[in-house]
């Protein structure tokens, strides 16, 4: 087997957009691997619009948008082995991988990319009680039946959680002529994008019922009714709020969890908030020339920023490899998170390190009105905006001048936090 | 005067717009951070409109479906007898992005475009 200078895992979204920009940063030997029988990860199943906005600037759908990333990948000649499952990846980056055509292989990189993307949350990490039958998906399962098999999962459908895809399946499933219940949201929020609410529930009627979740599930082969309830400010069920609905349908849409298990047999040191690696201002884990982006390192909200984030992962990455796989010594700023802010990508930022600007992403764990965002070099306020509403659906960016952290040579770290505007 | 409140779904961002409506007329728009969200604004008062995304059977191709949209936005109203139009429809592959699937659909004036290339297999 030949060797390359970078490996990609995984020929999504993140992967992809990695690839482009190595390339256009002058490296030359990329290889991607992928798992499925075709580039583009899950935007393949995505086939509602609303993809690209900020990358091209016009509204497409996700095969369309994953589409403009493998024509680029394909002109650029970039090679990519398709149902290629990478099995290991150790502290020295050896990869460890298997397909028909090769069997089973190991590369020797210079420099890795983490572009793995991330997975759903399934009933069992749920604890939800009830009967097990079938009928109980997760609602990117049902996407992918429904999108790319062409099956209809079911016909009487309700649904926990309001995530994004949940919601994008609620349109979706009722277009193909099932009838969406109701969808049912532990939280007092709900964790989908606010377009998402207006154009796939209330356009077709469907109830968000906030701070419910499923109490029951009956029926013995096939799903038969779900019960919600209310539940309290601890998310307990309150009882005699119980509303039962027949169904033959559950979908789950309750969080994606970032898929680090190889990042993890490498002994990448991951984030417990994010589930995702920590890296640095370069997005560089704690493994020299290992490099994470899109959602294998963060759930992101829109792809347009997976593609960006990824961009910079393949630049840094030819940067790293171009530089014979050294890295000077810079003074590191560990970025801590204070009043509501729940993370930050990257956890830490060496400005000796970092071009004219850092991008700053991370959430917050409530859903806050009229406050400040605010980030600080040591004790000294280098950034600081107003923003109306901050919710956990919503990710939020700050781009930070390098310049204002240079500025404060003084400061041992960087807080971002929440102010009263 | 009137006030309605609307949350755009132009993008992600979903800014929250506050109309200002007079006899039925839009006097005035706040909230949107750019200009799509005042049009939006004052067509989903008047005429609301959607794109609508679905999926169409291919036949022979390395894929058992391809993604459709409408090529640009069609009323509300008509967004169920739209997707009634296309639910019998299989393509023979090869299945092109862009590809008319279905012209005019439903008289909307707007063309079924296939959003996925679908390969022949083999």
């Amino acid at each position: 087997m030949r060797e390359y200078e970078l490996v990609i895992i995984g020929g999504g979204p993140a992967g992809l957009a990695a690839a482009v920009a190595a390339h256009e940063a002058g490296l030359r030997d990329i290889l991607i691997l992928e798992r499925d029988n075709e580039l583009g990860g899950i935007l393949n199943q995505c086939i509602h619009n609303g993809f690209g906005l900020h990358t091209f600037k016009e509204e497409l759908t996700g095969p369309e948008y994953a589409g403009r990333f493998i024509e680029q990948v394909k002109k650029l000649d970039i090679p990519y082995k398709l149902n290629t499952m990478v099995l290991d990846l150790a502290a020295d980056k050896t990869v460890t991988a298997m397909n028909r055509e090769d069997g089973l292989f190991q590369l020797h990189p210079k420099a890795v990319i983490l572009a793995m993307g991330c997975r759903e949350r399934p009933r069992g990490a749920l604890s939800i009680p009830g009967c097990r039958p079938a009928g109980i998906y997760t609602a990117g399962t049902a996407q992918r039946l429904v999108n790319m098999e062409g099956y209809m999962p079911g016909r009487k459908v309700v649904i926990l959680g309001s995530g994004d895809i949940g919601l994008i399946m609620a349109r979706r499933m009722t277009l193909e002529g099932a009838q969406v219940q109701v969808v049912a949201e532990l939280m007092p929020y709900s964790g989908g994008l606010k377009r998402n609410i207006v154009q796939c529930l209330d356009d077709y009627g469907i109830p968000l019922k906030l701070s419910h979740t499923v109490v029951d599930i009956e029926g013995k082969k096939r799903v038969e009714a779900v019960t919600i309830a209310q539940v309290d400010g601890n998310n307990r069920p309150i009882p005699g709020t119980e509303e039962r609905y027949e169904c033959d349908t559950l979908l789950l849409s309750c969080g994606l969890i970032p898929e680090n298990e190889l990042s993890r047999s490498a002994g990448v040191e991951l984030n417990p908030i994010t589930n995702g690696p920590t890296v640095n201002e370069s997005l560089e884990t704690s493994i020299p020339g290992v490099f994470a982006a899109g959602n294998v390192l963060h759930v992101h909200d829109l792809v347009d920023y997976v593609s960006e984030e990824a961009g910079a992962a393949g630049r840094q990455a030819a940067g790293y490899i171009a530089a014979g796989c050294r890295e000077e010594e810079h003074k590191a700023l560990p970025i801590k998170c204070a009043n509501g802010v729940r993370y930050t990508v990257p956890v830490a930022i060496r400005p000796g390190a970092a071009g004219d600007t850092v991008t700053l992403r991370f959430r917050v764990g409530n859903v806050y009105k009229n406050k400040k965002v605010a980030v600080y070099a040591g004790d000294a306020c280098v950034f600081s905006r107003k923003r109306p509403v901050l919710a956990p659906g919503e990710m939020e960016t700050v781009i930070l001048k390098t310049s204002l952290l240079t500025d404060h040579p003084e400061a041992d770290g960087i807080t971002v936090t929440l102010e009263e505007a | 005067m009137e006030e309605k409140n609307l949350i755009c779904i132009n993008c992600p961002l979903g800014c929250p717009l506050t109309v200002t409506l007079e006899n039925g007329e839009v006097k005035a728009v706040a909230g949107n951070t750019c200009p799509r969200g005042e049009a939006y604004a004052r067509k989903e008062l008047t005429n609301p409109t959607r794109i609508v995304t679905s999926t169409v059977k291919v036949r022979g191709g390395t894929l058992a479906m391809a993604s459709v949209k409408t090529a640009g936005d069609i009323p509300k109203g008509k967004i169920f007898d739209c997707v009634k139009a296309i639910q019998d429809i299989e393509l023979p592959a090869p299945v092109a992005i862009g590809q008319v699937v279905l012209a005019d659909v439903c008289g909307t004036g707007v063309d079924i475009v296939a959003t996925k290339n679908v390969p022949v297999k083999g």
